[in-house]
């Protein structure tokens, strides 16, 4: 029992990673139909600032650490935003040449990562509580997986009051719904592009900070990884749908740790297995408009 | 070329109107089906014109050079690393020519089906792993294992196929990335000590002639691998005009009005996956002997942007372009290595220092600059340049590879 629980704990720690980073890409390829590869790269910056903050600052206090996951965000937010002014604002409605300009910007900027702070994983430490485990229900879960559940809870949450309270949210929504639409009420979504960008950016570098707690390491290769699981949570869950993201994040997060354990470590395969499912029954995805 | 002259340049859609619906994508046919702007155009069907008798001679006598190559003592400085003899030169020469031909079987899906399939790795490393798995484990002869590999591909790229063309345009890019993924994972997990895991495995020669054995045999090598670059584009070029592939280039401009037409788009798809893969897997196993052993780099999604980024560079659409993409990345990649190693760099202050010794910054950087100011590649710009000396208006050409692109989405 305790065994199942740990898992089920650990599941959604991961779960809310792969939120963190599926969220945003769900609502960028909503929207504008693109493919973010960059998005990793959002994520491992943010990592990788949330670490020198942790390094040069002090690692064991929670201010140093709440600091951190802010100028993280802020470090996604403000690449994002750059990436979509610069470049990808460039290429509008050619949305394989904007697929192809953010793989080229992934490329790019995680052999920079590698020339800046070296291929190695570089170990981080947080606040001393992140190492002590919780007893519920018999299992002892380690700490830093409530953290990151309480952060995707609460970038849920704010994304949703956003998106159903504010006038901003609601053009992303109706952009979603039908562009053209919205375009031909002379509204700009342009705006609306580059804001769902830095939300999203946002997000990853968020879920780059909480990531290196979770596993306890930044790695070059950090983003490129949780990347390819936030594009399957992102396809299970139906693209451009932001609950489907949140569902199937916890699903498919779930399910690969108890195959991790149960199936002897065939966690990613069956999660490749499932989508394949997903796709064969409803290709579209748990909550994606039917195409 | 007779069927670029009607492009108009100004063909784009006024915004969103053809964003969502597949009857709204514009043009009525007016291109033929194949459009491959630089060198063999495929679909001059009324009589072949001189330049194109003049693009297959040259090639031809290309090929015979490459073929004396390794009998001539040349030397490219800043190009090969010494003269053309010597086996250091021949192998990076062979691997010029297996990536030009990868990404030939690429171009085949990206430039001809439309389809943007970030999973092609996985056949590539499949031939790779398969030949060397199959060598190490079974005591029989090359070509049986290498026929045993092709089976294993045709099931697997069958299998693969038949799931994710079940959507498309960018989804089918992630499923297929998440299958490919999934191959690479398995690869890494090491089941039973056969693929050796990060350190990959190392080719058992017992079994193999012995003409294609050691550092001394590497033209022999060098042989095998121009003739699978000319084999592969070959069989592109037929394909490409083949009615397969009229039908793929068809369906990859419109979609439902094939479907109208009685024809069975998934299927011409399915054919144009399973061919590439097969295609591509054979290129693996010359690499694995190339090599001579299986490295865990073979089956990564990485490979796969390495192709996408060889044929985005050659020129979309292209299968000159391709071959050029091919032989011009790898080549750079190799000088940009050397480079980063060089005293040179290694004395400039950190700020220059740091990106100039990661070859794939540069690379990356290249790339996006392609993609936003040459969106023709290599090919298209070459094509361009050659138009406007020749004084001939109009500049269809750099359209063509963008609508290929677009109609991939």
């Amino acid at each position: 029992m305790s065994t199942v629980i740990l898992l089920l704990f650990t599941g959604l720690g991961l779960g809310a990673l792969y939120f963190l980073v599926a969220a945003g890409l769900s609502l960028i390829y909503g929207l504008m139909g693109v493919l973010n590869f960059a998005h990793g790269a959002f994520l491992t910056l943010g990592a990788f600032t949330g670490w020198e903050i942790a390094r040069r600052a002090g690692s064991d206090n929670w201010g140093i650490f709440l600091l951190s996951l802010i100028i993280g965000a802020a470090a996604g937010a403000a690449f994002a935003a750059f990436t979509e002014f610069v470049l990808i604002r460039r290429l509008y409605q050619r949305h394989i040449e904007q697929v192809l300009i953010t793989l080229g910007l992934s490329l790019a900027t995680v052999a920079l990562f590698d020339g800046i702070w070296g291929t190695d994983p570089v170990y981080i430490q947080g606040p001393a509580w992140f190492k002590d485990t919780t007893d519920i229900l018999g299992a002892r879960i380690p700490n830093d997986r409530f953290v990151c559940i309480v952060a995707a809870v609460m970038v849920l949450l704010a994304l949703v009051y956003f998106l159903k309270k504010t006038r901003y949210g609601m053009i992303i929504r109706a952009g979603v719904e039908n562009r053209s639409m919205v375009t031909a009420l002379g509204i700009d979504v342009r705006k609306a592009f580059t804001l769902v960008f830095t939300i999203g950016g946002a997000a990853a570098g968020l879920g780059g900070v909480l990531a290196s707690h979770y596993f306890g390491y930044v790695s070059p290769m950090l983003g490129g990884s949780l990347l390819i699981f936030a594009f399957i949570v992102t396809v299970i869950g139906g693209l451009g749908s932001l609950t489907g993201a949140a569902i199937a994040a916890v699903a498919v997060a779930v399910l690969q740790q108890f195959a991790n354990f149960y199936l002897g470590g065939t966690g990613d395969f069956v999660v490749v297995l499932a989508l394949a499912l997903v796709l064969l029954f409803r290709p579209s995805g748990l909550l994606g408009r039917t195409a | 070329m007779t069927t670029d002259t009607d492009t108009n340049s100004t063909g784009r859609p006024a915004v969103g109107s053809g964003a969502t619906l597949p009857t709204g994508k514009r043009r009525t046919g007016r291109r033929g089906a194949g459009g491959a702007p630089g060198g063999a155009p495929d679909t001059g069907r009324p009589g072949i014109t001189g330049r194109r008798l003049a693009a297959w001679a040259a090639g031809l006598a290309g090929v015979l050079l490459l073929v004396l190559l390794p009998l001539l003592n040349i030397s490219l400085p800043g190009v090969l690393p010494g003269p053309s003899y010597t086996p250091g030169s021949l192998q990076l020469l062979a691997m010029c020519m297996l990536m030009a031909a990868a990404a030939l079987t690429y171009h085949l899906l990206l430039g001809v089906a439309g389809l943007l399939s970030f999973g092609h790795a996985l056949y590539f490393g499949a031939g790779v792993y398969g030949l060397a798995i199959i060598l190490q484990n079974l005591d029989i002869p090359l070509l049986p294992a290498m026929g045993l590999t092709l089976l294993v591909v045709i099931v697997l790229a069958h299998v693969v196929g038949s799931i994710s063309l079940r959507v498309s345009g960018i989804p089918f890019a992630m499923v297929t990335l998440a299958f490919a993924q999934a191959g690479s994972v398995i690869v890494g997990r090491n089941p039973d000590g056969k693929t050796g895991g990060d350190e990959g495995l190392t080719l058992r020669t017992d079994n193999l002639p012995d003409f294609l054995v050691g550092v001394v045999n590497t033209r022999n090598l060098y042989w095998l691998a121009l003739a699978v670059l000319v084999a592969v584009f070959v069989i592109v070029t037929w394909v490409q005009s083949s009615r397969a592939g009229h039908a793929a280039a068809a369906v990859r401009e419109n979609e439902l009005r094939v479907r109208v037409l009685g024809l069975q788009p998934y299927l011409v798809k399915l054919l144009i996956f399973v061919l590439s893969a097969i295609l591509v897997s054979v290129i693996g196993m010359v690499f694995l002997l190339l090599q001579s052993g299986a490295i865990p780099r073979a089956i990564s999604s990485d490979l796969t942007i390495t192709l996408l980024v060889m044929v985005v560079l050659g020129g979309v659409g292209s299968r000159w372009g391709a071959v050029i993409g091919g032989v011009f990345y790898t080549i750079l990649d190799q000088r940009l290595t050397a480079l980063a190693n060089s005293e040179a760099v290694r004395s400039l202050p950190d700020i220059l220092r740091v990106p100039l010794s990661e070859p794939l910054f540069i690379l990356g950087t290249l790339f996006i600059l392609v993609v936003l100011f040459l969106p023709g590649g290599l090919a298209g710009t070459a094509e361009r340049l050659g138009r406007r000396r020749r004084g001939r208006a109009g500049n269809g050409g750099a359209e063509t590879p963008r609508e290929i692109l677009e109609d991939a989405a």
